[in-house]
């Protein structure tokens, strides 16, 4: 069944706090609201939360519906940036009003149009759905970031993700190319690999935005 | 003299350009001999080398740019070498590759070729591309591309005799062009087709810099086209909508199968290469865990024990405590005895602070080995390729203090000299690393002469040299990490080319020492000069016995002796002087360890010598410099108060 987007709100906040930061509950007043608000009863009905006294705690089905909720959000931030190009407040305004129009199905097909990414635009982790699942279990020639390989792995580049036209025609000029083969030699304390004869050294970041397509 | 600053219009230009480190400086030495004049280009700080060369009567000049990846530059000096190509009219533009790596470096020569330049390709390191394996059939590529090339390995004047006969044939008159896919031909002729103006620049060459959105192109062809420029922009625009996929890329994927194509039958490369030692001590320098025992062993032998105590310890006691202190001083104090019979001018040239006594003296005898035994070492670490694998092994260190790896080499440089470490900030991409690198080098790394002289100081005090070094390493950081918080701007990104390891080579280790030295004496020996000359006035005016008792409040609050603020004011004239004026004290007995060590710690964040401020100002103009300066003083004079309460309250050192 479908939940309210306020309720969708609050369970998204308490699967945060909960799993993500470790806290066992979190009180009413941080979730800005009352016990007797509809949303909330409606996500104790459910059997997803359960309140006692000022606090609410995640139970187990929760925690399951929770996932998906944050899922779709991240999916969502993702969508807005990489996709729409929106960034910032507005972005984020957008993407929570958006992920309340992922339900099942929807966010299967937006995952993979963006190719199952594993994280949203903050850094944080996207749970993964079936869809990654199945396409991991399938393997083989999925494109992963230069900072998904193993030191000593060899790929071709696929394509560099890089938003700043300035760092990705250096990396162009420098001769990290699409098509290029590229062997990964060291990840810390930065990144270093091969392109045909040459060595480059790049941080993390710039890593990140290569992408290879493994054998 | 000054005539011959000037070229006669009769000498042909022929401009060397490249990606760094494939040997344009050694051609630039190999066809202009000794007779290199390193000048600014024009309305920039970029340090471009002019020298002269005579090929079977005719005299050519040669300019070295510095090193360029494409024709699309992102930093200034890029931008400086792009616009030499564009703006200078040259006879010949000979582009200067690495065998061993063609296949990367080719496309640059299409670009050139593109913009209708006379291009000439050198196929340089040739002998290290055959000893992995490699073959290149250079007629055929010849052959294959329709312009002059060349094969060779110019370190050993390999091909050097080719490349002169190559810049003397050299006639632009039918450049090869090369066909990109259809599609994308279209849509060069449908930019092309809307320029109407004349322009130095092919015009497809043009339309290729419009479609990849090259800003100074857009500028030129906005001012020139006037009226027509919507259209051109129209037409840009369009062909940038029809396709919905960055065209720099999709060129750059162009140039790249053009060049797979020629390179095909001409390049012959074997599967397997073995892993040379070179490559097996690569992985060592930067594996963290070897790494920074590598980088401690280089300090210790290279800076410790070179620099410091081969440089500072034996080569200035023989410079100075033999040769000037036994005979030249002597020498010209007797002979201005007997010859100048008036007092001031006697005190010029060899009383306290004589031209002869204190500025050569220093300059030569003081200064000049530590600089030297320095260079040297940095030079022979620079041809191994070590500054790179350097850089990406602090770059995570780095990015704490807001900036990245790279600045490792404007810092490591300015242990030898600040005011040219200042100088070669300019490497650095974005304002922010800059400013931040200027005031990091102005206010906590202490040039060669003056480490020199504070490590020879702070020795005969166990404890001082400890003290000193966690707090400059301790300001350095703090100060690093907070202007990081402070400072507006980008997060810097970290990437680099690492070159591969090599046995310094003697000859360009030579060339590189010889040319920093010139360098350090043509700038600093006038300002000793200067500055003994500023010092003779003040004394006898009496005016710096005046700003030596107007400091003399400020070293009671440091705990500091009068007399050390004399060193203090000569700090200003140069950092070293003024650790050399605190040796001086210690000589006398005058200082006790506590008072050491707070003298050389305020002295080593004092404010830097009056060459680096110079160049400060140079390079960041007034407000930057002058921010910087006060804030360098105001800071220096606070931790040197507060490390004097620590160490009398704690009982440290005393």
């Amino acid at each position: 069944m479908k939940n309210s987007s306020k309720a969708e709100d609050i369970l998204e906040a308490l699967w945060i706090a909960v799993v993500e930061e470790g806290d066992n509950s979190i009180s009413l007043q941080d979730l800005q609201v009352s016990a007797d608000d509809q949303p909330l009863v409606e996500l104790v009905e459910q059997a997803l939360i359960e309140v006692k006294g000022a606090r609410v705690y995640l139970r187990h089905s929760g925690r399951l519906e929770g996932e998906k909720v944050v899922r779709r959000h991240r999916l969502s931030e993702r969508l807005m940036m990489d996709i729409f190009d929106l960034k910032g407040a507005n972005a984020n305004n957008k993407a929570c009003e958006f992920e309340h129009l992922l339900n099942e199905g929807i966010d299967t097909k937006i995952c993979t149009l963006l190719n199952h990414p594993t994280t949203c635009p903050h850094g944080k982790a996207i749970p993964p759905g079936p869809c990654c699942l199945e396409a991991r279990k399938k393997g083989g020639t999925g494109v992963v970031p230069l900072t998904e390989l193993k030191v000593g792995e060899e790929g071709e580049i696929a394509y560099l993700s890089t938003e700043d036209p300035k760092k990705m025609q250096k990396l162009m000029s420098m001769g990290v190319l699409p098509g290029s083969s590229i062997r990964l030699s060291r990840t810390f304390p930065s990144y270093i690999f091969h392109v045909g004869n040459s060595e480059f050294a790049v941080d993390e970041q710039l890593a990140q935005e290569i992408f290879v397509r493994q054998p | 003299m000054a005539s011959q600053t000037k070229m006669p219009a009769s000498d042909r230009k022929v401009i060397l350009v490249g990606n760094p480190n494939v040997g344009k400086s050694v051609l630039f030495n190999a066809l202009t001999g000794a007779y290199t004049v390193v000048s600014n280009y024009p309305g920039t700080s970029v340090a471009v080398a002019r020298g002269h060369c005579e090929i079977s009567g005719q005299r050519y000049e040669i300019l070295d740019t510095p090193g360029m990846y494409s024709l699309l530059p992102i930093t200034e000096e890029e931008r400086v070498a792009r616009e030499m190509l564009l703006l200078e009219d040259a006879h010949a533009v000979i582009h200067v590759l690495d065998a061993r790596n063609i296949e990367r470096m080719l496309p640059m020569t299409l670009q050139l070729i593109e913009a209708g330049l006379p291009v000439i390709l050198l196929v340089n390191i040739l002998d290290e591309a055959e000893r992995s394996g490699m073959s290149i059939d250079i007629p055929l590529l010849q052959e294959k591309l329709g312009i002059p090339v060349v094969g060779g390995a110019i370190r050993n004047k390999r091909g050097l005799k080719e490349v002169r006969r190559a810049i003397a044939e050299c006639a632009a008159d039918d450049l090869p062009s090369f066909g990109y896919s259809s599609d994308l031909e279209k849509d060069i002729a449908k930019v092309a087709t809307t320029l109407t103006e004349d322009y130095r620049l092919d015009l497809r060459a043009l339309a290729l810099l419009l479609l990849q959105k090259d800003e100074e192109i857009l500028d030129l062809v906005r001012s020139s086209e006037g009226d027509n420029f919507e259209r051109v922009q129209q037409a840009v625009a369009e062909t940038a909508f029809e396709h919905r996929f960055d065209l720099h890329l999709r060129i750059s994927l162009e140039r790249k199968r053009v060049c797979k194509g020629l390179l095909a039958e001409t390049v012959r490369q074997p599967d397997n290469q073995r892993l040379r030692f070179a490559d097996r001590l690569s992985a060592w320098t930067t594996n963290p865990w070897t790494g920074f025992p590598i980088l401690i062993l280089v300090l210790y032998f290279g800076i410790y024990q070179f620099v410091g105590k081969f440089g500072a310890g034996v080569l200035v006691d023989l410079c100075e405590g033999s040769l000037f202190e036994n005979y030249l001083n002597p020498l010209v104090v007797s002979l201005a005895d007997r010859f100048v019979p008036w007092y001031w001018l006697r005190e010029l040239v060899v009383g306290e602070y004589g031209v002869f006594t204190l500025g050569v003296r220093y300059a030569v005898a003081l200064v000049l080995p530590i600089v030297g035994t320095f260079f040297l070492t940095f030079s022979v670490i620079e041809d191994v390729g070590y500054f790179p694998r350097l850089a990406m092994l602090v770059d995570r260190i780095f990015k704490k203090i807001g900036l990245n790896g790279r600045a490792v080499i404007p810092m490591v440089l300015g242990f030898g000299c600040d005011t040219m470490a200042t100088m070669v900030t300019r490497t650095l991409e974005t304002v922010r690393e800059r400013v931040l690198v200027t005031l990091l080098l102005a206010l906590a790394i202490p040039c060669s002469a003056q480490l020199g002289v504070i490590l020879g100081l702070l020795s005969g005090v166990s404890g001082a040299l400890l003290v000193w070094t966690v707090c400059i390493v301790l300001v350095f950081l703090l100060v690093g990490f907070l202007s990081a918080q402070v400072l507006p701007g980008e997060r810097p990104m970290f990437y680099m080319e690492l070159p591969p390891m090599r046995l310094p080579q003697f000859h360009n280790v030579l060339v590189k020492t010889m040319t920093r030295m010139q360098w350090y004496f043509l700038e600093i020996f006038p300002l000793f000069i200067i500055a003994s000359l500023l010092l003779w006035a003040g004394k006898m005016t009496g005016a710096l016995e005046w700003l030596v008792r107007g400091m003399t409040p400020v070293m009671g609050l440091l705990g500091l002796p009068a007399d050390a603020s004399a060193a203090f004011i000569f700090g200003f004239f140069r950092r070293d002087f003024g650790a050399a004026g605190l040796y001086d004290l210690q000589e006398a007995g005058l200082l006790t360890p506590v008072q050491l060590t707070v003298a050389a710690v305020t002295m080593t964040l004092f404010v830097p010598c009056i060459a680096q401020f110079l160049m400060m100002k140079k390079e960041r103009g007034w407000k930057v410099s002058l921010g910087i300066f006060l804030f360098v003083t105001v800071l220096a004079f606070s931790v040197g108060w507060s490390l004097n309460v620590l160490l009398l309250f704690s009982g440290i050192l005393s």
